[in-house]
């Protein structure tokens, strides 16, 4: 059934490096953009004009470069940050350059799943932390992200998915993992059986992340009794 | 020498003059002056409250009753800023809240507690850190935090679900860790906003029980918003009818519930409907009396038969007992017959009774 590229890159350890390239870029990735990410949404969330503190300006700037990143494709987006990610980590070619292409790819995404996540937090628990004399800035710590968190962690686990697809198309710039296997050993050379194990590997780590969220959700999420 | 003492005299009783005159302002906690609240909508400027003018004493419990949309719940908000007036004054302790700093409003909301409609709580803190959640804002360190939430929760019966959470609470339970909460950093004032009013009529008495003992043993002074006359009746001292972003009227709650002046206090304490279908089936002159208390221990009506021998049938009749005393009103038809009918109104101008012609 299996061709004989297969047994040679189990014997190599391509494919287990392969493995760990995608998990080790992915969570990265998801770590990176959401240290850019979480404060963005947060702040898009507090500066929106029904927003704890509304400011007007920020609120259109911030959404204005979140929604240019947005709407590139992020194929196209990886090609157009290969210079930027040069000038970050001095090359444009691996899994360096690739990890600046994501965060830069991600980071608005996750910044509008934050802000939609927060938004969801009760106007009336905000409301009712403001009659204490909660000042703004202990709401966002205090209330706003621990009330959202269930909602930030579904977040994450979406958008942790969705950085793993990014990462298999960066394996068509050198990016490496299993997305660079599948194009290199299996699209080129013709061994579907290589694009298929890179599928159903690529579906596995998926399902881990997503069951590992959602037990976490489940566990922290005081919501239901 | 003589001229000197007396003149100290004199200062003396001009200081305690003083003395008194600031005593009495000092006991006018929350004054709201001249009050305006203006929204714009799309650009066209909604009126939410226009020129209201209202002073809570100490220690009382203040109603303020209304329909929906009548400006009730803005109107509370502006007691502790939540929403800002465009126009006017908020006193509290003598302080206009417009004229504070952002840091010195949040320091004034300390002493300004507010429990809501639909409690509010924070989801995922137990009971115990809910409590706790304003004195951590106001930096007291966690021991005697979680004790003095202790305290709190045991004020509201509910010291064994403090390691609950607040989605495994009935809606009664939920209130009152929001009334521990909202009593936390020992505010002089407590402000309920539609408090009771998602809660069964048992858990509304319950609830409105609770916030009356918190008045009697702690003193604090409590504004109430609702739309539901038994809230007032059960537990309000005075009482603010709204309507229309203004104040309709306003006064002992006794006085207000046995003759009510404005249309919608009319309408909201004497159950128009009922009154109405009544009035409809008959045609003769109607007089409405008005029992203050003095005069409802005698059978009057009896006498006033008795004493002009002409009949009188009674056609609506709201009485209630507020503080062991009976006050309300009834409303009776004069007799056809005129000479009958002047002899009647002859002997109620030489009562005591109040009495209004009805339309």
């Amino acid at each position: 059934m299996l061709s004989e590229m297969f047994y040679k890159l189990v014997s190599s350890g391509t494919l287990q490096y392969g493995i760990w390239e995608t998990i080790f870029m992915t969570l990265f990735s998801t770590l990176a953009a959401y240290i850019i990410g979480l404060p963005v949404g947060i702040l898009l969330c507090v500066t929106d004009k029904n927003g704890l503190h509304p400011v007007r300006w920020l609120n259109r700037v911030l959404g204005m470069i979140v929604n240019f990143f947005r709407s590139v494709p992020f194929i196209i987006l990886m090609i157009a940050m290969l210079g930027v990610a040069k000038a970050i980590v001095g090359t444009a070619i691996g899994d360096k350059a690739v990890i600046v292409t994501l965060v830069i790819g991600a980071a608005p995404y996750v910044a509008r799943m934050v802000e939609s996540s927060v938004k969801e937090v009760e106007p009336g628990v905000i409301e009712a932390a403001q009659a204490m004399g909660t000042p703004n800035f202990k709401i966002v710590t205090k209330v706003l992200v621990p009330e959202a968190k269930p909602a930030l962690i579904v977040g994450a686990v979406i958008s942790m998915v969705t950085i793993l697809g990014y990462s298999a198309m960066a394996g068509t710039i050198g990016g490496g993992g299993l997305g660079q296997i599948a194009i290199n050993y299996g699209y080129q050379r013709y061994n579907n059986d290589i694009i298929w194990v890179c599928v159903i590997l690529t579906v596995i780590i998926v399902q881990i992340i997503q069951e590992v969220g959602m037990l976490i959700v489940r566990k922290t999420d005081r919501r239901v009794g | 020498m003589f001229f000197t003492a007396d003149y100290e005299a004199g200062s003396k009783r001009a200081s305690g003059l003083f003395l008194f005159c600031f005593e009495g302002e000092t006991q006018v906690m929350i004054e709201l002056r001249n009050l305006g609240k203006t929204y714009s909508n799309s650009g066209k400027p909604v009126i939410a409250l226009e020129d209201i003018n209202l002073t809570v004493n100490d220690g009382e419990i203040f109603g303020i009753i209304g329909l929906s949309g009548a400006g009730k719940s803005t109107l509370v908000r502006c007691i502790n800023l939540l929403e800002k007036p465009t126009s006017g004054q908020v006193l509290v302790d003598g302080k206009d809240l417009t004229k504070l700093s952002g840091k010195e409003l949040l320091e004034m909301r300390r002493s300004i507690g507010m429990i809501f409609q639909s409690f509010n709580l924070l989801e995922q803190r137990t009971v115990l850190k809910n409590v706790c959640f304003p004195l951590e804002i106001a930096g007291v360190k966690k021991e005697p935090a979680q004790a003095r939430a202790l305290e709190l929760l045991e004020l509201v019966g509910l010291s064994d679900k403090k390691d609950a959470y607040p989605a495994q609470l009935s809606g009664g339970q939920k209130q009152r860790v929001a009334i521990a909460r909202a009593l936390a950093t020992k505010p002089k004032y407590l402000l309920c906003d539609e408090a009771t009013s998602a809660l069964d009529p048992t858990t509304t008495r319950s609830i409105l029980e609770l916030l009356r003992e918190i008045n009697d043993t702690l003193g604090v002074t409590i504004v109430v918003i609702t739309h539901e006359m038994r809230v007032i009746d059960s537990i309000c001292d005075r009482v603010a009818v709204i309507d229309q972003s203004h104040i309709a009227e306003e006064g002992l709650v006794s006085e207000v519930f046995a003759n009510p002046r404005s249309d919608i206090g009319k309408q909201l304490i004497l159950r128009q409907d009922d009154a109405e279908s009544a009035f409809r089936s008959f045609s003769g002159k109607k007089l409405r009396l008005v029992f203050d208390g003095v005069t409802s221990t005698k059978p009057l009506i009896s006498e006033m038969v008795l004493a002009c021998q002409a009949p009188v049938s009674v056609m609506f009749a709201d009485m209630r007992d507020i503080d062991g005393i009976a006050y309300g009103y009834t409303i009776v038809e004069l007799p056809d017959d005129q000479r009958q009918a002047d002899k009647l109104v002859a002997w109620l101008n030489a009562s005591p009774i109040k009495y209004y012609e009805e339309a």
